[in-house]
């Protein structure tokens, strides 16, 4: 019954969502509102039938339903409840479906709170339709949610045991949040081309729009990093693996765009290139999605489809020559108002600051596609590593947190040297003597010693600029709480950017600690052996084998001491699942602020007698969880209402 | 736009493809199989060598850590030589990936093995289940 009511509703929700975007197009032309009214309904019965549809999925997957194949490959008999849920999206078909769900509840948002922006409201409508109906008909022909399995097996095969993890219930949903997100601000872009009505409106109508995408996508990208270090057992949080590129692209054009904005809001420059940078954003995500879902490249993510890319591809193609199409149509009106004064001044470092991201998200592409364009163009398959990625993109990232620093406090237009002296001086002279302490602590590395210092200079200007903010409310009569408080509410927008740049600095020394200090060895150990590393005695005490609801768990028990009083006892283990023709490693560890101690357990004698360990002291790496905690906390503060002026959160004057 | 604007972008372009051109040449991996290193091996250059385990190459030595298995593809097989521990969803008669380089001695040094996780799930084995079952009982000490 589930699979066709399921696809019932696809099928209606997809008629009804082509019709909304064509009716909100010719709505917005001929300035009917009959129309767009029309297209608005069809908008909130898409939503709720494509909430239907989750829902119908996810009550499938609680109620064991293997007539529904998607549930049958992706859930089996044993499978705890909470992983049942997660199951939804933990496959193609159903993560479309998600991808589908929030773009609806997006498109549901836009109607509710921005149905008064006249002239692009109609506009927004159609695209958000448009790109909706594109996902409906992917879930319909390419990848059938709720194809019938005939005849119904017993027992399902059960969730990829990667899955299995709570990184998982969020991790993709803080992605799509992100990825969807984009959508928003890109429909408006298209609206904003398409009525002519180029200037500063569509801006700041999206700028929470952006912000939110952007935080998502930071989110599911952190997320992923912590599953990637607990789960998959290789000590590391990041790989440069394809998949995770192709959510990093749209996250340095949209970290470009967030800042490439605040021009155009205060100095009129930049019209054309920020709208050419959301086109790239929202065609980004769905490059990634391409990436991830059409098995182009083999990861450990991709999920190998047949016709699912040509779609993705194609889809692309058209959203590309539209959009592209659009633009140089406007091409006349696009001109800048403003104009750069120069070189030394808060415009260039912005416009540095994206030249920056944008060349770091071309070398990320470039490295991703290399091994298909060396294979298509000279026959052989070449793939260029972490090595290359590393090389070209940490010079890039040191630039931007350098103008991480310069950016928010230099001077617009021209900086005079006396702003240079009032802002950079104390920054700079801690930056160096930090480096000079670095040095005389034994850090060898010099890349170590730079990132550090420059992150140590930024922490200098966030610092200074706070403290002149305050002396100034306290010179006034205010008291420190008050005037600390007060600050950070009235120019929540300023302090919450900083508060996301001190998490993105405390990220940066999570990633430099854990690339520079972090230590691994190997060994094999009999029962009672112990090993050293980095002032950690690890002894092996034996293996346990129990049975768990749909697998079966060897554990290994090893004691770590570090000399003084704790010992901490670590249990990773190897998973044997029926469905899986592998074991599945555990990894476990102890988190500590200065370092992790992680061990996975290898091979091992069946009678128990001795194990194969891979042990690992990772330096800093919580830094970057905790990283993302600020940058959270941050963004928060970015997006509260403000108090200081009433005009960005406004709609187009009627 | 100012001249100097724009040259300041040539420069930032040059910079950039220089360091791309100079990332490549010295971090690219050639993806080949058995035949093709046989045929054309280059001592010291990075490889990643594709292929299947053949089945009675596999050995493993626990307390040196050495790890020894032929990659073929079904006409002509390599020798590996690899310090640590079997991945998880390596074994005989799979496919694996690894990187590494040829070395003079004749056989190929791998640094990392990529085992192949498969998406594709397979119904469960009668035969690889029976395995962990014993493998529970000798675990446990039950000598049944």
């Amino acid at each position: 019954m589930i699979p066709e009511l399921g696809a019932g509703a696809l099928m209606v929700a997809l008629g009804l969502a082509v019709y909304g975007s064509a009716a909100a197009g010719i709505g917005g032309r001929t300035g009917r509102a009959a129309l767009v009214e029309s297209a608005q309904h069809a908008a909130l019965a898409v939503f709720a039938l494509v909430t239907a549809c989750l829902l119908l999925l996810a009550w499938a997957f609680l109620s064991f339903d293997f007539s529904v194949r998607y549930v049958a490959t992706n859930t089996n008999l044993g499978t705890p409840f909470y992983y049942r849920l997660t199951a939804v999206w933990g496959a193609l078909e159903g993560s479309i479906v998600l991808w589908a769900w929030m773009l609806s509840v997006y498109t549901l948002i836009v109607v509710l709170r921005h149905r008064n922006a006249r002239e692009l409201y109609p506009w927004v409508l159609s695209v958000m339709l448009g790109v909706l109906a594109f996902f409906l008909l992917v879930m319909t022909v390419p990848a059938p949610v709720f194809q019938r399995l005939t005849p119904i097996p017993a027992d399902g095969r059960g969730l990829n045991p990667l899955l299995e993890d709570s990184g998982m219930i969020t991790h993709p949903v803080a992605l799509y949040l992100g990825f969807t997100g984009f959508a928003v601000p890109f429909a408006f872009a298209i609206a904003a081309l398409v009525t002519g009505r180029v200037g500063d409106a569509w801006i700041t109508t999206t700028r929470r729009w952006t912000i939110t995408a952007w935080y998502f996508l930071s989110l599911g990208l952190l997320i992923g990093g912590w599953w990637s270090y607990h789960v998959l057992g290789w000590g590391g949080y990041w790989a440069w693996d394809p998949v995770e590129n192709a959510a990093f692209m749209p996250w340095l054009t949209g970290t470009a765009f967030l800042h490439s904005v605040m021009i155009q809001e205060r100095r009129r420059m930049l019209r054309l290139w920020n709208l050419a940078l959301v086109i790239m954003t929202f065609a980004l995500t769905l490059f990634g999605t391409f990436l991830t879902r059409s098995g182009i490249i083999a990861s450990v993510h991709a999920f190998t489809q047949g016709s699912i890319g040509v779609f993705f591809l194609s889809f692309l193609a058209v959203v590309l020559v539209l959009a592209f199409g659009l633009l140089a149509w406007r091409w006349e009106a696009l001109g800048a108002q403003g104009e750069l004064d120069s070189v030394v001044s808060r415009e260039s470092a912005f416009l540095l600051n994206n030249v920056l991201l944008v060349a770091a998200t071309f070398t990320v592409f470039f490295g991703t596609v290399f091994p298909l364009l060396s294979e298509a163009m000279r026959g052989v398959k070449i793939s260029v590593g972490a090595p290359f990625f590393n090389q070209v993109n940490v010079p890039l990232f040191l630039g931007l947190i350098f103008l991480m620093g310069v950016g928010p406090l230099i001077a617009w237009r021209r900086a005079s040297l006396e702003n240079l002296r009032r802002n950079f001086l104390w920054p700079v002279v801690i930056g160096i003597a930090a480096a000079a302490v670095f040095r005389l602590l034994g850090v060898r590395s010099t890349l170590a010693v730079l990132t550090l210092a420059l992150t140590v200079f930024v922490a200098g200007t966030i610092t200074v600029d706070l403290v002149r903010a305050t002396r100034a409310r306290l010179r006034i009569g205010e008291r420190l709480p008050a005037a600390l408080g007060g600050l950070l509410l009235r120019h929540n927008r300023r302090y919450g950017g900083f508060a996301v740049h001190l998490g993105i600095l405390i990220v940066a020394i999570g990633v430099t600690g854990s690339q520079a200090w972090s230590v691994h060895t190997e060994t094999t150990l009999r029962r009672g052996e112990h090993t050293d590393l980095a002032g950690y005695r690890v002894r092996f005490d034996g293996l346990a084998a129990s049975e768990e609801s749909n697998h079966f768990k060897v554990t290994g028990t090893f004691t770590v001491a570090n000399g003084r009083a704790d010992t901490t006892v670590l249990r990773p283990a190897k998973k044997f699942y029926p469905q899986e023709q592998s074991p599945i490693a555990y990894v476990d560890y102890r988190l500590g602020l200065r370092e992790d101690v992680y061990v996975v357990l290898g091979d091992f004698a069946r009678d128990g007698s001795q194990a194969t360990v891979r042990l690992q002291v990772n330096r800093l790496v919580s830094w970057i969880w905790i990283g993302g905690v600020v940058l959270t906390l941050g963004t928060a503060l970015a997006l509260a209402p403000e108090r200081r002026r009433t005009g960005a959160a406004q709609e187009l004057p009627a | 736009m100012k001249p100097k604007f724009l040259v300041g972008g040539g420069v930032i372009a040059a910079a950039l493809a220089y360091m791309i051109y100079a990332g490549v040449t010295q971090s690219a991996v050639y993806f080949v199989t058995p035949s093709e290193l046989r045929s054309a091996a280059v001592a010291g250059k990075a490889y990643r060598l594709g292929g299947m385990v053949e089945r009675g190459s596999l050995h493993w030595e626990p307390r040196t850590l050495a790890l020894t298995f032929a990659l073929s593809d079904g006409k002509t097989s390599v020798a590996v030589r690899h310090t640590g521990a079997p991945p998880d969803l390596f074994g005989e008669g799979r496919g694996a990936v690894v990187e590494g380089s040829w070395t003079p001695e004749g056989y190929f040094r791998a640094t990392h093995i990529m085992a192949k996780h498969s998406e594709e799930y397979k119904a469960p084995h009668d035969t690889s289940q029976a395995g962990v079952k014993e493998l529970m009982r000798t675990l446990s000490g039950d000598s049944r």
